[in-house]
């Protein structure tokens, strides 16, 4: 059985930099997604057609979808919220095709919480100022809390990066044994793979499909409460 | 009888640590069947609102997941990225 579960190394550079498989298949989903959307939106007519509509129906849900979870004052943080789901959706179905989802990396997924812990502040002061940030983030609702509320904003981009980490490269981990444990069954006696043929589907169709949209649901959603919770 | 090494004797607490480590399962089941069942009691008492509840639920649900997903980072860090056999 191959241990090995972090993600390969395609190329090393003779300074010690390292390109793993993670940055190549999120260059090819960021690749795949530009082409898309720039085909989607090519000559665009007043009166959708075709793929012109595929666009607009994806770009209403997302509106709607962000107008409901954050309020319609938030509409700016569609273009944000709508690209961070349509690639966690990318990079969390990417493993059925073979490959290894980016998101089954931790610095994937710590990148992107990241990213919404700097929105979640940044937004705050923004809107607040840092004198109503500090109060609305540590002195809320008493001053001596304050060092909880420290741990706890600290805690928000961990647990939101270690939920998408660890769902993702589970479901990654339970396959790879199943696979192996279906290779086993007739692996000495006939080498045609017959049980890896029909029997893993409905776990992909759980593991990858389900939990990964759901997942890529989860985060969006979370990062668009988080975000409008510490904007009002 | 052959001596135990230090290596396999933490290999083997890991495993066993691994083991003990996805008891944290328990929670996250208890808490996410809590959370549908509120769910389905919500959607009986208001069908009209199906899509907000079922969106509330999977949200409220995947927090509650949070502390079994930590104790699977714990385990499979045990079983294949183990840092204690570095320390022998």
């Amino acid at each position: 059985m191959n241990t090995e579960f972090g993600p390969k190394i395609i190329v090393e550079f003779s300074n010690g930099v390292f390109i793993t498989e993670t940055v190549i298949n999120t260059w090819i989903i960021m690749a795949v997604l530009v082409v898309v959307s720039i085909i989607l939106t090519r000559n665009m007519k007043l009166v959708p057609d075709g793929k012109q509509n595929v666009a607009e129906i994806l770009v209403g849900v997302l509106t709607s979808l962000v107008g409901s979870s954050m309020g319609k004052d938030k509409l700016g943080f569609v273009p944000y919220m709508g690209t961070l789901m349509i690639f966690l959706v990318c990079a969390n179905l990417w493993g059925l095709v073979g490959f290894r989802a980016p998101t089954a990396d931790l610095n994937t997924t710590f990148a992107l919480s990241i990213l919404t812990f700097f929105m979640i502040h940044g937004n705050s002061i923004r809107r607040k100022g840092v004198g109503g940030w500090l109060k609305g983030t540590f002195f809320e609702p008493v001053a001596v809390m304050a060092p909880l509320n420290l741990i706890s904003e600290v805690a928000t981009p961990v647990s939101l990066a270690f939920r998408l980490f660890g769902n993702i490269v589970g479901g990654m981990i339970i396959m790879a044994l199943v696979y192996n444990a279906l290779g086993t069954i007739l692996g000495g006696v006939l080498p045609i793979p017959i049980f890896e043929l029909g029997i893993p589907a409905v776990l992909h169709a759980y593991f990858d499909v389900f939990a990964g949209v759901l997942q890529a649901f989860i985060f969006t959603m979370l990062t668009m409460v988080f975000v409008s919770m510490a904007m009002d | 009888m052959e001596a135990i090494t230090g290596k396999a004797l933490i290999l083997a607490c890991s495993a066993v640590g691994a083991g003990l480590a996805m008891i944290a399962g328990i929670g996250p089941g208890i808490g996410q069947g809590f959370a549908a069942g509120k769910g389905a009691e919500a959607v009986g008492k208001q069908p009209e609102a199906q899509g907000d509840i079922i969106k509330t639920m999977l949200l409220g649900a995947a927090v509650a997941e949070t502390t079994g997903i930590y104790g699977l980072v714990v385990a499979l860090i045990l079983l294949f990225a183990n840092p204690l056999v570095g320390m022998l």
